[in-house]
């Protein structure tokens, strides 16, 4: 099961959790894996929190709604609030610690606090902060390689976009260092 | 790898039905099935075809109508108000033996309901819907895949028999992206002949396309030939899906999102050797009875329980089917709500100490 | 010998179910005879609709379509999106187009169609046994009218052509009654530039024409007749109220025919 990813990716409207997860999932598949994603879709992804599922696995992929993640991505605060309870036991946490501002409640998860929109912000765009974010997920789970979410980005974007490629990748892999370092140092 | 691609079913049944030979896309806008629409209006343009935003779900389906008279393959997509609105055009192509291809991407009524997923248009797809003695062919897919390939199989059984098919999804089916391959695009040149399609004599006899019989004779006449196609359908179209049923003493029935949802509530139980199955129905008109009957017959299955997003409309069919031979029990979520793995597993272990 | 007067080929031979004193035999002929006059007689696709005017599929000879209730445009714009080179025309009562069809024939011609749509108004339902249409008159008794169509109670009757008439989209649009010689020689031109409009692109063409229903309104033909002239076209104008796409603002009306408007419209009993 540690090769089976549910995660939920969650922010408000805005900060790319739809494309995070998208990202994620076109990785997914173009390293042969099963995958869904699944997004929340209506009114509230307009204003309010805006959410979505992916799930990876090496068999074929049952309910692409997940109850239970493995792992949440939060990006802000309403986030946090709605799935920290949640996540399965000894399940990841990934908060946005720029927006978030609270530590998880729950002891029996492992939590990642990365300063996403901080660090897109000295990136000079914090829309990039779904890619901090992204990298650091990859970072604790090793779900796909970031490679794939590279390779998934150029096939996402039209060409026009591509300028956006090498800021995206310095975003990703600033969130894999950062949430590396995080690791180590809870380790340590 | 390289012709995989990841995609929302929306978009997904859309690029399916261009490919299966549909060039014609008549539809008016509804949650949660708006990528279909978005996805033809920019699409059909690029392969010859025409899209049109109709000024209501009742106009679209007689635009497909009118298309489908023709001699066109045509389509049209909506979610369940929507499709209620579209059940008189619907009676009507199946009266003057025209074929079509609808989409419902259901979700919770009545009403206005919610933009929630359901499965609570069963009823209303395979017990008619609109008036007079009908069938459609109804299909109700589980996976992405599976909606691309079940719509290319819609589109040429709905001109083989002349008459609609009808896919029956749900908002998860519709917003859900999975990765999907795509048949080649079929040559339109292969379509079958409509020398019935009324698009003036040029030169030929005169063609009519009608639904009205005012004689009762005529008319009996008429639905006795629809009935005969019914009957063919009901022995060449049924389609379905086992897991795990071979020693399984409680059998699991569920079509479309749920059966999936179930097979995920299923797969701990069966790791811990419990001795559940599935049973998926992948046509649900014509209702996969007699292997559904097959597998009761057997005398192994001591329990079935239907799970749906209803308040129990499909559960009837496999009522039909098991009659005494074993209990049935149901269960069901409504108005939008998806059931978890977890509540369904819940719902399978108590009926497994039952048993016991 | 010399034809002077014969069926057009575009019309089955075969008695009809109308009434004696009914126009509609007067329209189909009109329309037959302009689907030969323009030689499209062998591209021509015809959507027939519900009410009296259903059977309309078994007496035009040319390929016909039965509609459901009010859908015909809808039903014709598939056809012709379907078959561009098809020259399309729907057949509809005022039950049909201006009730239950309104949605369809505004947005058709407001997509512009390439279809013909004739529009027998004869204030009444004919089929289902004289039921009140949208276009019956004020004070006019039907069987759901009783006591006489009241604005209090039942509303006003509806004018389609001058609903139309800001709709752009519309190339041709025109009232003719069909009460003599004069007037169904109009109709005929009428009919025939709502045709040449679609054959020339230039988009959507309707004609009504203020007809008959000596049964519906209890009289006999000649009184049916009279009553068209002295009630109806005073609250159903005559004229051609479009002659070209390229006029989209509703502006003056143009080249009216037929009888000027006299008396205050909608007050008569």
């Amino acid at each position: 099961m540690a090769n089976r990813h549910e995660v939920i990716f969650a922010g408000f409207g805005g900060q790319g959790v739809m494309s995070m997860g998208q990202l994620l999932a076109y990785a997914a598949m173009l390293e042969g894996r099963q995958v869904t994603w699944m997004p929340s879709y209506g009114p509230e992804q307009r204003g309010g929190t805006a959410n979505c599922t992916v799930v990876i696995a090496s068999e074929p992929i049952g309910s692409p709604v997940v109850g239970k993640p493995s792992a949440v991505v939060a990006m802000n605060r309403p986030s946090l609030d709605r799935f920290e309870e949640a996540v399965i036991p000894s399940g990841l946490l990934v908060i946005n610690s720029t927006l978030v501002g609270r530590q998880p409640r729950r002891q029996d998860l492992r939590v990642l606090s990365v300063p996403a929109t901080g660090v897109a912000q000295e990136l000079g765009n914090d829309r990039v902060a779904n890619m901090v974010a992204l990298g650091a997920f990859l970072a604790a789970t090793a779900a796909v390689r970031p490679e794939s979410v590279l390779e998934s980005l150029k096939k996402a974007l039209p060409p026009h976009r591509h300028n956006l490629i090498p800021l995206n990748r310095e975003a990703l892999y600033r969130g894999v260092e950062l949430a590396k370092a995080e690791l180590e140092g809870a380790r340590a | 790898m390289e012709d995989v691609v990841l995609m929302k079913g929306n978009e997904a049944v859309g690029e399916a039905a261009i490919r299966a030979g549909c060039r014609f896309f008549f539809g008016y806008p509804i949650t949660p099935q708006n990528e279909i629409p978005e996805y033809m209006s920019r699409r059909l343009p690029e392969v010859g075809g025409v899209y049109i935003q109709a000024e209501s779900e009742v106009a679209a389906i007689n635009m497909v109508y009118g298309a489908a008279a023709a001699g066109a393959l045509a389509m049209t997509s909506s979610s369940s108000p929507g499709i209620s609105l579209k059940q008189e055009g619907i009676s009507y192509l199946v009266g003057s033996e025209l074929p079509a291809f609808i989409v419902n991407m259901i979700r919770g009524g009545p009403g206005l309901g919610t933009i929630q997923p359901a499965q609570s248009d069963y009823f209303q797809a395979v017990k008619g819907g609109g008036h007079g003695d009908y069938r459609l062919l109804v299909y109700g897919p589980a996976s992405i895949q599976e909606l691309v390939d079940l719509t290319v199989l819609a589109l040429d059984r709905a001109n083989h028999y002349r008459n609609p098919a009808l896919v029956l999804g749900d908002g998860i089916l519709g917003q859900m992206m999975e990765p999907v391959r795509f048949p080649p695009m079929r040559d339109l040149g292969t379509l079958p002949e409509k020398p019935w399609a009324t698009t003036g004599r040029r030169g030929g006899p005169k063609r009519l396309i009608n639904s009205l019989y005012l004689q009762a004779e005529k008319c009996e006449e008429h639905n006795r030939r629809l009935q005969a196609k019914y009957r063919e359908m009901q022995r060449t179209e049924k389609r379905w899906d086992c897991l795990w049923v071979e020693n399984a003493e409680l059998v699991v029935v569920a079509y479309g999102t749920t059966a999936r949802i179930c097979r995920t509530a299923l797969e701990p139980l069966r790791a811990e050797g419990e001795a559940v199955g599935l049973f998926r129905p992948i046509t649900l008109w014509p209702f996969p009875d007699d292997p559904l009957a097959d597998l009761l017959k057997t005398g192994r299955v001591r329990a079935v329980l239907v799970v749906e997003m209803s308040a129990g409309q499909m559960v009837e069919d496999v009522r039909l089917v098991a009659g005494d031979r074993v209990p049935i029990r149901f269960y069901g979520r409504t108005g939008g709500a998806v059931p978890s793995p977890e509540e369904i597993r819940e719902q399978v272990r108590e009926l497994v100490r039952e048993l016991r | 010998m010399r034809v002077a007067f014969k069926r057009p080929d575009a019309l089955v031979d075969m008695p009809t179910h109308y009434c004696p004193g009914c126009t509609h035999g007067i329209a189909h002929r009109l329309v037959a005879e302009v689907i030969e006059e323009l030689g499209v007689f062998d591209r021509a696709v015809g959507v027939a609709p519900v009410g009296c005017a259903v059977l309309a599929y078994d007496y035009f000879a040319c390929d016909m379509v039965q509609a459901a209730h009010g859908r015909a445009p809808a039903v014709a714009t598939g056809i012709k999106r379907a078959r561009p080179d098809a020259v399309v025309f729907t057949y509809q009562g005022d039950g049909d187009l201006a009730s239950i069809g309104m949605a369809e024939v505004v947005h058709a011609a407001a997509r512009g169609e390439l279809v013909t749509v004739i529009f027998i108004n004869n204030a009444i339902y004919g089929m289902t046994g004289g039921q009140m249409a949208p276009t019956t008159l004020l004070g006019q008794q039907t069987t759901t009218s009783p006591f006489g169509r009241e604005p209090a109670r039942e509303g006003y009757p509806i004018r389609v052509c001058e609903l139309l008439e800001r709709v752009r989209g519309v190339a041709y649009l025109a009232r003719v009654p069909l009460t003599g010689p004069a007037q169904v020689a109009r109709a005929r031109t009428a009919v025939k530039r709502a045709f040449q409009a679609q054959l020339d692109g230039k988009g959507f063409g309707l004609v009504e024409l203020l007809s008959t229903c000596p049964t519906g309104w209890g009289m006999s033909p000649r009184e049916a007749l009279k009553w068209v002239e002295e009630v109806m076209v005073p609250y159903y104008p005559p004229g051609e109220f479009r002659t070209d796409a390229a006029d989209p603002g509703g502006g003056p009306l143009l080249a009216r025919v037929g009888s000027e408007v006299s008396g205050k419209h909608g007050e008569q009993a």
